[in-house]
């Protein structure tokens, strides 16, 4: 319950954020992996914020949400337009850069 | 408010058990969510973490942040989400077979690896316990928050602002699709209903509708599945599974394939407004 | 053993300038030269009187020589040395090498052998080359070979010496492979070219060495600081002066090239490989006498490097049934007495000379007669197929058989006078060596004998072998004039020596050597012509009385070894050629294996890297989003580290 564990909790589903975006194919479930770790920063920030009795840490954690949303936004809005011209939603079928 | 600030605030039992709680929950969502096969099973759990992470703000002093992580996170935020999965594909199943070679060997490492650099530094950095609430951090949150947010760091603010405007007309534009065809007028509209296989107006959806799934076809009175009774998209992602009549009932099957009558791909197009 | 007289020219004086007659002596190089110029640079043109002007060149040239030699002998006996300077042809730093004529005593001989000998080979290659279309380009050649003779004999210091020694060496091998579509003449142009090669491989590495022990290359700068020279580098100089000449010379172990010279027309074989160019290397050693004089181990060596080839020749004539090459095999053995003679010092350096000219006219006399006989009887050589030529060719057997007294040194014939003082000079030297060298003389003019009275048998004695197409007949005048003259000088020459070493006299000024009055019969002479007697009785036997078989019968070791040049080319190609071919064919190996395959291996790893590295682009984002986590992970572990 200390400040100590949140950060722990926040390591920890930050990791797996991680692993999900390396290991799935699905471009949406990559996206929701990526807004998992940003979700997971969020609670250290505002671990770190209870910690020193600062409330810089929420006003950042704030902004990460702002952010974070007008990066949904915008990512969805490509992803609907690769999904149109490409009938898929596997990111393993951009792969023409290949050697 | 004030309770829950309270209830925060204190380092009570109370507090340790809703946390160790969320935690559990919110760990095996997250674990779920990177193991479900289903995209839409994946928007759930991250909704039910989502929302765990709020309860845990709360617990942590930050009131205003856990009603805006519901309302603006979970309920904006992702249901965004959750349109998109329905455009793209609400049931299509993930091959869960991995195609890069070790790849989830090496993922899997670099993610132990990961957590293990994080638990050295983080137990390096002796994390100690909570400070006692400032005055500042004290029983308004709310207050406190929009000060700091107006004086000290109003400059990222009306930056965060011209990007959410920016990233607004992006959208826009990436969305935007050019006409290649000059929008049909009504009496063109009108031209080609009577000219063509459907004068009178179509039935409205369900009027026909043999089941309540949106992706079970209605019958011609010939017995033959109709095919504008069911979305294109869904006709194309189904393929074989849709406008089939089930032999007892049940809702789409994605891999029975025998025996069931195929819907044409439609256009993409959509024809009427 | 210097006399006043000696003392006077001491080596080290530098000679006097030329004056009167003797300042024209560029024109004994400027004659020759601006025949072959003409006859090489004037091509088909020059065809018809070609031959002429390459006949007409040498005889000035020996015109001009006799006058320098009368102009010689009117300078008293100290200055006879004269030396003309035309320009200087190097200078840079301390390395000063100027372009200089040098005529004295030793080297008139040379003069007036290889111009008035040379002159009677010319005449007779007008004949003897008469059915030749090539004959402008022979006369060519033979040109260029007499203006380079001359060069090497008139040169003031060792760098114009060795420009005119390769210059005899191009020329022989010019004249030898002449018949150049004859491979086995081809092939042996090379050889001999090879073989001098190695030769003068020695004299550059002496000349090198002469300028980095006394800063100087000339005749004077070098005699004159020998004495100052650590008995090492005088022993080594000698060693690689010997090492020119054995190749010049066709001496041990270079001799293998002379018998396959024979392929040349004879005229070469009489001129160059006789008369000329085979005595440069006894030049060498006696003009060098100084640097030997300083050394008697490379003295000793010279010695036994004569007399071991003086009976190698020998041997090898005595097998042999071409000919040219049972004269070849003489020449060799000649010209060991000589390089013995000079081996010996002071005392012996004035009869090598004497024999030295003296061989030149007998042996260019019995080339001229063999080529007499070859022409006639369809280039025929083996003498197994001749045989009774002495009624069909009166002239050349007279001439021949003058020649071939002379050779076997009967008095008063030329070579009796030459050879006996050098048996006599070698068993003088005394001590073990001494006896050992004169026994060798003594066999090799027993030896001597035996096959040159072969060759009389086989050739002009006997009945008739012949080819049922030969008629030989008397060769024309203008072949036989030649050999008469020669003939001629083969009996005058020894009327002159017999007047009181008269050679040897003239000659002490350069060699300082003062003969004292010799008895005319010394007990070595007697010795030598009972042996010589003896032999020629033996011959008779075997091919005088006895019919020839005219097909060479199996023979038992001697014989056999003769045949193969006792072995010469067979010791050359396992010791020398073999490994040198094994050593090629492995830096081919090496080649193409180690440096080819290096730098393949290199190529082909970088190719084969770049290869599997490209790999690493899958065009796969999940990859990349890898690598980049991975990287991220280390990062962080770096921080870790640094801050722990």
């Amino acid at each position: 319950m200390t400040p100590g564990s949140f950060v722990a909790l926040s390591m920890i589903l930050f990791v797996i954020g991680a692993v999900g975006v390396l290991v799935r194919r699905n471009a949406m479930v990559i996206f929701m992996c990526v807004e998992l770790m940003l979700n997971a920063v969020n609670l250290a920030f505002v671990a770190f914020a209870r910690l020193h009795a600062n409330l810089d840490g929420q006003v950042i954690a704030f902004f990460v949400m702002v952010v974070a949303a007008a990066e949904v936004v915008v990512g969805l809005a490509i992803l609907m337009a690769i999904f149109r011209a490409r009938r898929s939603a596997s990111v393993d079928e951009a792969n023409l850069l290949k050697y | 408010m004030s309770g829950v600030l309270a209830a925060g605030q204190a380092t009570s039992a109370g507090a340790s058990v809703t946390f160790w709680v969320l935690a559990v929950i919110s760990v095996a969502a997250g674990l779920g969510m990177v193991l479900a096969r289903r995209a839409v099973h994946c928007a759930v759990l991250l909704a039910v973490v989502m929302l765990s992470l709020a309860v845990l703000y709360a617990v942590a002093g930050a009131p205003f942040l856990a009603f805006v992580q519901i309302i603006v996170y979970t309920g904006a935020v992702l249901m965004l989400f959750l349109f998109v999965l329905m455009i793209v594909g609400v049931s299509a199943r993930d091959s869960m077979r991995e195609t890069i070679a070790g790849q989830r060997l090496a993922a899997g490492v670099a993610g132990i690896g990961l957590l293990v650099l994080l638990s050295l530094i983080v137990g390096h950095a002796a994390i100690g316990p909570a400070a006692p609430p400032s005055p500042q951090y004290g029983t308004n949150n709310l207050r406190g928050l929009a000060t700091l947010i107006f004086t000290r760091y109003v400059f990222p603010f009306e930056v965060t602002a011209a990007l959410l405007i920016t990233a607004a007309l992006g959208a826009m534009v990436l969305a935007h699709r050019e006409r290649t065809t000059p929008k049909p007028t009504q009496r063109e509209l009108s031209q080609q209903r009577v000219s063509g296989a459907h004068p009178s107006p179509l039935p409205g959806p369900g009027v026909f509708a043999r089941h309540n799934a949106v992706d079970f076809p209605a019958l011609l009175p010939d017995g033959t599945p109709a095919p504008l009774s069911v979305s294109p998209v869904l006709a194309r992602e189904r393929g074989s599974s849709a406008a089939q009549l089930p032999p007892g009932g049940g809702t789409g099957d994605d891999e029975g394939a025998a025996g069931r009558p195929q819907i044409a791909g439609a256009e993409p197009e959509e024809a009427r407004p | 053993m210097t006399s006043s007289l000696a003392a006077a020219t001491a080596p080290g004086i530098a000679p006097l300038a030329a004056t009167g007659v003797q300042r024209g002596m560029w024109l004994l190089l400027a004659f020759p030269l601006a025949g072959a110029a003409i006859l090489l640079l004037g091509g088909r043109r020059t065809n018809r009187w070609g031959h002429w002007v390459g006949v007409a060149m040498p005889l000035a040239a020996f015109a001009y020589a006799v006058a320098a030699f009368a102009a010689m002998l009117g300078y008293p006996a100290g200055q006879r040395s004269r030396v003309l300077t035309l320009f200087t042809w190097i200078h840079v730093a301390r390395f000063n090498v100027p372009v200089g004529l040098q005529l004295d005593q030793l080297s008139i001989c040379f003069v007036l052998l290889t111009t008035g000998v040379g002159s009677l080979i010319h005449i007779f290659a007008v004949g003897y080359m008469a059915h030749d279309p090539e004959r402008r380009r022979f006369f060519g050649y033979m040109n260029l070979f007499v203006a380079s003779m001359l060069l090497l004999v008139l040169a003031d210091n060792y760098l114009v010496l060795y420009v005119g020694w390769e210059g005899v060496g191009l020329a022989s091998y010019l004249l030898i492979g002449f018949w150049q579509y004859k491979p086995a003449a081809a092939v042996a142009a090379k050889k001999a070219f090879v073989a001098n090669r190695v030769g003068d491989a020695g004299l550059s590495i002496a000349i090198m060495l002469m300028f980095a022990v006394f800063g100087s290359v000339t005749f004077t700068g070098v005699f004159g600081q020998a004495g100052k020279a650590s008995q090492g580098v005088v022993t080594a100089l000698g060693l690689l002066l010997l090492l020119g000449a054995c190749g010049k010379s066709a001496q041990l172990p270079l001799q293998s090239w002379l018998l396959d010279a024979m392929e040349g027309p004879t005229p070469v074989s009489a001129l160059i490989h006789a008369a000329t160019m085979v005595t440069a290397g006894v030049y060498l050693i006696v003009r060098s006498g100084p640097i030997f004089d300083l050394s008697p181990n490379a003295r000793l060596v010279v010695t036994i490097v004569g007399a071991a080839t003086l009976l190698f020749g020998a041997l090898i004539s005595c097998a042999k049934d071409d000919i040219k090459k049972a004269l070849a095999g003489s020449t060799m053995s000649q010209i060991g007495y000589m390089v013995l003679a000079a081996g010996l010092g002071p005392p012996g350096y004035p009869f090598a000379i004497a024999l030295l000219l003296a061989h030149g006219f007998f042996k260019a006399g019995l080339f001229l007669g063999a080529g007499s006989v070859k022409h006639e009887m369809n280039d025929e050589v083996d003498m197994r197929r001749l045989g009774g030529l002495r009624a069909v060719m009166p002239i050349t057997f007279v001439t021949f058989l003058t020649c071939y007294l002379a050779i076997i040194g009967i008095p008063p014939f030329s070579g009796f006078f030459a050879k006996d003082t050098i048996i006599d000079q070698a068993f003088s030297k005394g001590g073990t060596s001494g006896a050992i060298l004169g026994t060798a003389a003594l066999i090799g003019a027993g030896l001597t004998a035996f096959y040159m009275t072969r060759i009389m048998f086989m050739t002009f004695a006997g009945e008739r072998r012949w080819d049922p197409d030969a008629h030989p007949h008397e060769v024309p005048p203008i072949m036989t004039s030649p050999m008469i003259l020669l003939a001629v000088g083969a009996i005058a020459w020894g009327g002159y020596e017999i007047l009181g070493d008269r050679l040897a006299h003239f000659l002490a000024p350069v060699t300082g050597y003062q003969p004292p009055e010799p008895a005319v019969f010394s007990v070595a002479g007697i010795v030598a012509l009972v042996l010589v007697v003896a032999a020629i009785a033996l011959a008779w036997a075997m091919y005088g009385r006895r019919p020839v078989p005219a097909v060479a019968p199996a023979a038992r070791f001697p014989v056999t070894a003769g045949r193969r040049d006792l072995y010469g080319d067979a010791f050359n190609e396992s010791v020398l050629m073999r490994p040198g071919q094994w050593l090629t064919r492995l830096s081919v190996y090496f080649d193409n294996r180690g440096v080819d395959g290096l730098v393949n291996t290199i190529a082909a790893t970088v190719g084969g890297t770049s290869g599997r590295v490209r790999r690493v682009q899958t065009g796969f984002v999940r990859s990349y989003a890898l690598s980049m986590f991975v990287g991220a992970v280390l990062l962080v572990g770096a921080f870790l580290l640094v801050r722990i």
